[in-house]
């Protein structure tokens, strides 16, 4: 689903992913682990096409499409979701009114017809249910005034909503207690698990790998994939840490 | 009426004005509206200034004893645009000023503004925002002014404007003129730009770049209009996304 061929990438001049490669296929779950600085949000940032992330050289193919071709919001028509380490407040602008006018806009993309008010409603009290989130959260404005663990939850009502076909998570573990960390993997099994989806999850620990069993774990240092293993690799890596590993 | 000289730049309430298009209205200019609210009352009235090519709009308000006056006003002619107004603020009474003023082209738009507090108690709230494209000017010029006997009053201004392109320019003038001593007189002013990462993430979701600007402007200038009158919340709410959408594009 997903193929990152030697892919460079600089960030205000400064190489920052230096030759990765890295295949997700369809009905896989991915971990990159790392250690800080090694590239992980970079290549998150890349993924989604973030204006000042310039690459300079490799391919990504994502569902047969060349990814770095295409606009941000034209990625997310074509299924990919980005998980924001960080998710943007946007003052003034309610939550239900963003995800709606995103996930139509998405909709008129793939030439689909937009989502009525009353369906839209149904969809989201239904996703937010999913999370133990009471829906008239979605009435406030974007993120403002979430805490941190709030903010991650809603991104995954988000995720439940527009059903990505691929996702990128980058630290959606970071920022939750232990009861959110199992409601959060739960989710993502629950969105992103299927022969037709993908994820990547980009972590520095093993915590969220407990909820969402990998695949395939890599580990990224200095901008490149340096390992790869299955499950087991994670646990190595939190035994020994990323010295001893990579 | 007795006809009135064009004012020129060196009048610092006509500074950033579009003389030309004033010039061209200015015999035709009705007389300042006045608008009385009793003592007591509350009244609430809507300015939605976004029809002609050039609107020039002037009020003289009393707001009598213990009154409220909300006012709602838009700013959105193509052209020229002027919301001028004189406020008296009498004992313990109240006004409420949210405005916008949202331009794009070469249009000039102002929001000028007088409040004199000239009794005790009394409180004057200004919110004004400007969302500003191509070589558009936006200016707020607003001065608020405490006599001597009007202790207790609480003024505050709060001017955001928002620029979406090199050439755009924005005036925020809050001025304060106190001569009583125990007042709360607070102002702000910024001008910004659209928030690359509040654009990234919207766009991340789905928004192609144009319909993610409008929906952070709207966010931006619709809490104006929060508080407007319910019948004619949409229409204040529905012109602004069209101008908005017109000036993102």
């Amino acid at each position: 689903m997903l193929e990152i061929n030697n892919l460079h990438a600089t960030v205000a001049g400064k190489p920052i992913l230096n030759g990765l490669s890295l295949t997700v296929p369809a009905g896989e779950v991915h971990a990159i682990m790392g250690p800080n600085g090694a590239g992980k949000s970079t290549l998150s940032y890349v993924l989604g096409g973030r204006p000042g992330y310039e690459v300079t050289g490799g391919t990504v193919t994502f569902i047969g499409e060349d990814l770095l071709a295409q606009e941000p919001h034209e990625r997310a028509a074509a299924g990919l979701f980005l998980g924001f380490q960080y998710p943007v407040e946007i003052p003034g602008v309610s939550s239900m009114q963003f995800i709606r006018e995103s996930l139509n806009a998405q909709r008129r993309a793939r030439g689909q017809a937009d989502l009525s008010g009353a369906e839209f409603i149904r969809l989201a009290r239904a996703e937010a249910a999913e999370l133990g989130m009471d829906v008239d959260m979605l009435k406030r404005p974007v993120n403002v005034g979430f805490s941190g663990g709030e903010k991650k939850r809603a991104e995954m009502v988000q995720m439940g909503i527009m059903r990505p076909r691929f996702a990128v998570l980058d630290e959606t573990d970071s920022g939750l207690d232990i009861d959110a960390l199992r409601v959060v993997g739960a989710e993502i099994n629950r969105i992103m698990r299927g022969p037709d989806r993908a994820a990547l999850l980009i972590t520095h620990y093993q915590r969220l790998l407990d909820y969402v069993q990998p695949d395939r774990v890599h580990v990224l240092a200095a901008g490149r994939i340096v390992r790869s293993g299955g499950p087991e690799l994670a646990l190595e890596l939190e035994r020994e840490g990323y010295a001893e590993v990579a | 009426m007795t006809a009135l000289a064009l004012p020129t730049r060196k009048d610092e309430a006509y500074r950033y004005a579009d003389l030309d298009a004033l010039g061209r209205v200015w015999a035709d200019l009705a007389q300042a509206r006045e608008i009385v609210v009793p003592a007591g009352e509350a009244h609430s009235h809507v300015l939605l200034a976004a029809n002609e090519a050039v609107e020039v709009h002037r009020a003289r308000l009393v707001i009598q004893p213990g009154a409220s006056l909300d006012l709602f006003a838009l700013n959105g002619a193509a052209e020229y645009g002027r919301i001028e107004m004189d406020v008296e603020v009498r004992e313990g009474a109240r006004f409420t000023l949210n405005a916008a003023n949202i331009a794009g082209g070469k249009a000039t738009q102002e929001i000028v503004t007088h409040v004199r507090h000239t009794e005790p108690n009394g409180t004057s709230n200004q919110t004004v925002r400007s969302v500003l494209g191509g070589t558009a000017t936006g200016s707020y010029l607003g001065k608020v002014a405490v006599a001597r006997q009007a202790q207790k009053v609480d003024g505050e201004q709060s001017v955001k404007a928002m620029l979406l392109d090199r050439g755009a320019t924005a005036n925020c003038k809050p001025e304060l003129e106190i001569y009583a001593d125990d007042v709360k007189c607070a102002h702000g002013a910024t001008v910004g730009e659209l928030d690359p990462t509040q654009l990234f993430y919207a766009m991340s979701r789905g928004l192609p770049p144009a319909e993610a600007k409008a929906l952070l402007l709207e966010g931006f200038v619709l809490q104006l209009w929060d508080d407007a009158p319910e019948d004619r919340r949409d229409e204040l709410v529905e012109a602004s996304r069209a101008l908005l959408r017109r000036v993102a594009a």
